[in-house]
């Protein structure tokens, strides 16, 4: 996931040269001379010369110093790398909670979560032995607090809970 | 007067307050003692909680679980060398040392007791800046106004542990986030690109949950497993402190009034408190040499400072809205939920509530020496808590969370993942996440101040600059714009004369 910063810094140059653009199309409001195109268009010449500036590479020196005191207050052996699998790993939790967005509605809340813990709690390397208890009991006790204390109606789907 | 004090007191010593306080004490300590789980994170996922609670019961909670999980951050740094929050991981190296000396009691002790003595200076301070501030605030206009949101932003990427300008960056993308829907002057509907939800607007705390607590669920599964804590006996936690406290009053005051000042500071928050204290505690030691060693002097400043940089957080977020730091980012959201609008108008018209505030501050405090030492005793078994059970229900509360707070609306959930994703990547890439969390926050009104001013001014910016409260607070803005570019010269100038010397 670690970018280069001719990469950020071009996209967030090309997002505000965007919203710069958008901006300037809104519909001014009658009869005065600032309206709702001002702000966006502001910020968005603001989003292009910091982009800009990214790409050049200035302030990158702020960085280093940071990252260094950071490394040197860090446990050595935390700072190894991990092989480069585990980053794209990381899409797994967003990937989850989009899910939970598709599904909880058709499938009901407490199978959809189930799902959710269980496939996250695999991926963190925990043992079946954990893993599928929790997908079971977890659902429930969350369902109990929102459901019972909360008063958020989740939605029941194929398996409603059952009190 | 008197009467507004007793009043208060019947606010906080309602039943229902004080089992919030109790609770989210507890939450607090569990989840701050969990290494990868910050005090913002547990915070996040309060909200919707509060949603469900009387005003007091739910500021309190957020008051107490912040400030329990800032101390309790320390203990695994402690024992581990993990911090278990940002805000320890400036003295975690020191704290661990003193445990390999066999001083663990010790180092626990000295961050449980100066956090609760940092805790109650910043309180004290709050009580005494907030009403002063308040009557010369009631005098702002939008000019003013403008230029404080604005200063608010740049302190905010100036404090920013990265390169300035990705944290200006940032910033602005927090802004332009804003900008979606049509909550603006003109009542337009803006970068909805035709969607329905997105007329509404993007609500904040869902993008907070996104970025400060998914966001943290994807790190961890990019790092290691922190090692198991062995089961240690610990002798008595807080023998010794006193004689502490008498040894070390300046490094102690130093460390509070540090904090404060961090604290007060927009978006700069305990993390910040507890690094600039750390280097300012050995800069001004009369024994720097043994910095690193387990020596006290540094662990007793910073554990003070970032508990100090709590409660003064709140003195921008009271008075004008303007967070103080990440945890009161959110907090400014539930009052306003709460009907406790930020503004200098709070002070007068809901005088009892303040105080109870600031009540709530010193008992959260005060219990969280007894429960603080109770948390050290059972260490050994939360903090070994493995990742694969924490983590998964974590993510189920992200996504179940934001949709109870956004009216039970998948929309929400949906944010939820994208600002988990976008969190994530800019934080790998060295953009501060908290600089767009406080763009996204104060954006609603930074352009209703800059477009009501300048349609009062009728397109003129002069009197931007014209007004003399206005120009002090832009001419401090601009010098915080130049800061970097001021102390990347300096450095400049030095490395040039070491080299050719």
């Amino acid at each position: 996931m670690q970018l280069s910063d001719r990469l950020t810094g071009g996209a967030i140059a090309a997002l505000g040269s965007a919203a710069f653009f958008y901006g300037s199309k809104l519909p001014p409001v009658p009869g005065q001379q600032v309206g709702p195109s001002a702000f966006p268009m502001a910020v968005g010449a603001g989003l292009v010369i910091c982009g800009a500036l990214i790409v050049f590479g200035i302030g990158r020196h702020f960085e280093e110093v940071a990252e260094a005191d950071m490394a040197s207050h860090t446990a050595p052996e935390l700072l190894e790398p991990l092989p480069a699998w585990r980053n794209w790993l990381a899409l797994l939790p967003p990937a989850l909670v989009l899910f939970y967005a598709l599904a909880s509605e058709p499938l009901g809340f407490l199978p959809t979560a189930a799902i959710m813990v269980a496939a996250a709690s695999f991926a963190f390397g925990a043992k079946p032995k954990l893993a599928i208890p929790l997908a079971i009991i977890a659902p429930f006790i969350i369902n109990l607090i929102f459901l019972k204390l909360l008063r958020v109606p989740l939605p029941g789907g194929i398996l409603p809970f059952p009190w | 007067m008197t009467n507004t004090i007793i009043q208060a007191f019947g606010l906080v010593f309602a039943p229902d307050v004080l089992l919030a306080i109790l609770c989210s004490a507890i939450y607090g300590l569990v989840i701050g003692s969990l290494p990868g789980l910050s005090a913002t994170m547990a915070t996040a996922l309060l909200v919707p909680v509060t949603f469900y609670l009387s005003p007091i019961a739910a500021v309190a909670t957020i008051i107490t679980a912040s400030a329990m999980a800032i101390f309790s951050g320390d203990i695994p740094g402690c024992l581990l060398r993990i911090p278990g929050t940002p805000a320890s991981a400036a003295y975690t190296d020191e704290a661990y040392a003193m445990t390999r000396k066999g001083q663990a009691e010790t180092a626990l002790g000295i961050c449980l007791w100066f956090s609760a003595l940092g805790g109650i200076a910043g309180t004290l301070s709050l009580m005494v800046l907030a009403p002063v501030l308040a009557e010369f605030a009631l005098s702002f206009s939008t000019y003013e106004n403008f230029w404080l949101a604005m200063l608010g932003l740049m302190c905010a990427t100036l404090v920013a542990r990265s390169s300035p300008i990705k944290a200006i960056a940032s910033m602005l993308l927090g802004l332009l986030i804003t900008c979606i829907g049509i909550d603006n002057p003109g009542g337009v509907a803006r970068f909805t690109l035709g969607s329905t939800d997105l007329l509404g607007g993007i609500e904040v705390i869902p993008a907070l949950v996104g970025v400060f607590a998914l966001a943290e669920v994807m790190r961890a599964l990019t790092e290691r497993e922190p090692p198991r804590l062995e089961h240690k006996r610990l002798g008595s936690i807080l023998k010794g402190q006193w004689e502490l406290t008498k040894q070390y009053p300046k490094q102690q005051t130093r460390g509070n009034i540090v904090g404060i000042i961090i604290g007060v500071l927009p978006g700069a928050g305990a993390d910040m408190a507890a690094w600039v204290s750390y280097a300012m505690s050995k800069r001004f030691s009369k024994t720097p040499e043994k910095f690193g060693t387990g020596h006290p002097e540094g662990l007793i400043e910073a554990g003070a400072s970032n508990n100090a940089s709590l409660a003064s957080g709140w003195v921008p977020a009271l008075l004008f809205g303007i967070p103080g730091d990440t945890i009161t980012a959110i907090a400014i959201g539930v009052l306003y939920m709460k009907g406790l609008n930020p503004g200098p108008t709070l002070f007068t018209e809901q005088a009892s509530s303040m105080y109870a505030l600031y009540i709530i501050f010193i008992l959260g405090n005060i219990i969280m020496i007894p429960l603080g030492i109770l948390m050290i005793r059972l260490a050994s078994r939360i903090v070994g808590a493995p990742r694969s059970a924490v983590m998964p229900v974590i993510m189920v509360f992200c996504a179940v969370g934001a949709f109870a707070t956004a009216g039970n609306n998948l929309f929400a959930v949906y944010c939820v993942a994208a600002f988990g994703l976008v969190g994530f990547v800019m934080e790998k890439n060295g953009y501060p996440v908290a600089a767009m969390v406080l763009g996204i926050v104060m954006g609603t009104m930074v352009e209703q101040s800059f477009v009501t001013s300048l349609i009062k001014s009728d397109g003129s910016i002069l009197p931007f600059f014209s007004r003399p409260v206005a120009s002090v607070l832009a001419a401090m803005t601009f010098a915080a714009l130049l800061w970097p570019v001021f102390s990347w010269g300096v450095e400049k100038m030095r490395g040039g004369r070491a080299q050719t010397a």
